[in-house]
């Protein structure tokens, strides 16, 4: 029953991540992860210096820092994090690859287990993925508040 | 087959036991020796994949040194099982380090000494110092031959403190390694960590503060002896043949501390409480105190 929920509310974008990770025996998930780590994109000119516009991820034992824009309906999401937090960063790059270029609906309907679902439990540890989930919450969170002021 | 013990520095020479630490230096020059096996053991999990002491294993505290399902670490099967997979004999010198100044590399060192694993140590500073010394560091994969670790049962009795042993305990020297704003009652996590796992704040009754990071020199390195002894001895007020126990929010702060006061300032009887805050601020009619002042030790009834 979560399973078909969970299938007809997940991006594509999302859903190919969380394939790409179940198609891999467990131990390698730990290197794809680390290779969404190293593609963290940087975050655009217009933040350096502005980290007033950024949102500290408080559920993540790293300093992570994410921000959300709306423009025309559409989601970009940046973050940053250390290069000594590889994987706090693979969570970020995770998601700023995964919801940036959805509709704000879209974004708003990934479940809030997706975290959960793409197969990390074990090789990562519940503790550190639900550092994913806070940053995921917190993501949605100012779509929420930034499609009304947008 | 146990290697020598590091005799260069002479700040370890100054320690109870010197032989817990090794440089950089020292341990630059023994890579690959056999009998010497270098073990590391970081808070991220994937740290250790972006670049590791070449010849270093990972030794992960949440996969691998914790059980699965009990809060508790595993059993002396699964220790076996873990390390012969990691190709570390029981007669081998494992040589610890870490990210965080070496809060898990302690953290596991704690762990292998349940375990009575003899001759384990640390390297001084950890992961930031050696990378800092401009050190090798390599992305290749360590491949070691399997080993028939022996299974020996964890003993919990000598190092390792349950809620209940901190009960008894109470009115004998109580050391809590957070920092002020978790002793105090202000948070129940450190500053920029979650806000997680306890339902109460504040201390164990007539703990007294010393942040764990107190020990810890600026090169990332412990302090020399005399600075530690000044600190827990003048300042904490431990004696010789105290009876102590460390304890932090889920028991790694506190495994540097313990390290500290048992392997470098020499006190025999000291145990990591690894319940700690998660437990006790969330345990049913256990006293607490509030406030930077240690508080007394409540009455029996």
């Amino acid at each position: 029953m979560i399973e078909r929920m969970t299938e007809t509310t997940l991006p594509a974008s999302l859903a190919e991540i969380r394939d790409e990770f179940l198609e891999l025996p467990e131990p390698e998930r730990l290197q794809l992860l680390l290779e969404f780590s190293n593609e963290l994109p940087a975050v655009p000119a217009r933040y350096e210096g502005h980290q007033e516009l950024f949102e500290q991820v408080l559920e993540c034992q790293s300093p992570v820092f994410i921000a959300i824009e709306v423009d025309d309906d559409r989601v970009a999401m940046f973050a940053t994090a250390p290069r000594e937090a590889p994987t706090t960063r693979g969570f970020a790059s995770i998601l700023v690859q995964g919801l940036s270029g959805l509709t704000v609906d879209e974004a708003l309907a990934v479940p809030d287990d997706y975290p959960d679902s793409i197969g990390l439990r074990r090789a990562v540890s519940p503790l550190r993925l639900s550092g994913m989930t806070g940053m995921l919450a917190r993501a949605k969170r100012q779509i929420r508040a930034k499609r009304h002021s947008s | 087959m146990t290697v020598e013990f590091d005799t260069s520095s002479p700040k370890f020479a100054e320690y109870a036991e010197p032989g817990r630490l090794v440089t950089g230096e020292w341990l630059e020059a023994r890579l690959g020796q056999p009998g010497l096996v270098v073990v590391e053991s970081d808070e991220d999990v994937l740290l250790y994949e972006t670049g590791h002491i070449p010849g270093a294993v990972k030794v992960d505290w949440h996969t691998e040194l914790n059980d699965p399902v009990v809060r508790d670490y595993v059993d002396g099967k699964g220790f076996a099982d873990l390390l012969s997979s990691k190709g570390i004999s029981r007669d081998d010198t494992v040589v610890i380090y870490g990210d965080k100044n070496n809060w898990w590399a302690a953290y596991a060192l704690w762990v292998f000494s349940l375990f009575g694993h003899e001759d384990v140590r640390l390297l001084d500073g950890g992961r930031d110092k050696w990378i800092a010394e401009g050190r090798p560091i390599t992305t290749e994969p360590t491949v070691r031959e399997r080993t028939e670790y022996p299974v020996v049962e964890r003993d919990d009795s000598v190092l390792r403190a349950y809620k209940d042993d901190v009960l008894a305990h109470l009115g004998n020297p109580l050391i809590d390694v957070r920092s002020p704003e978790e002793y105090n009652g202000s948070r129940t996590s450190a500053p920029a960590y979650p806000e997680e796992g306890a339902l109460r704040a504040g201390h164990i009754p007539t703990a007294k503060s010393v942040p764990w990071a107190r020990a810890v020199a600026e090169d990332g390195g412990f302090k020399p002896r005399a600075e530690l002894d000044a600190i827990y001895r003048e300042e904490a007020g431990l004696s010789d043949g105290d009876p102590i126990i460390a304890y932090c929010r889920i028991g790694e702060r506190s495994s540097h501390t313990w390290f500290v006061l048992k392997h470098l300032l020499g006190f025999e009887n000291v145990r990591n409480y690894d319940g700690s805050w998660t437990e006790w601020g969330s345990a049913v009619r256990v006293p607490i105190v509030t406030g930077d002042a240690p508080g007394e030790v409540p009455g029996r009834s």
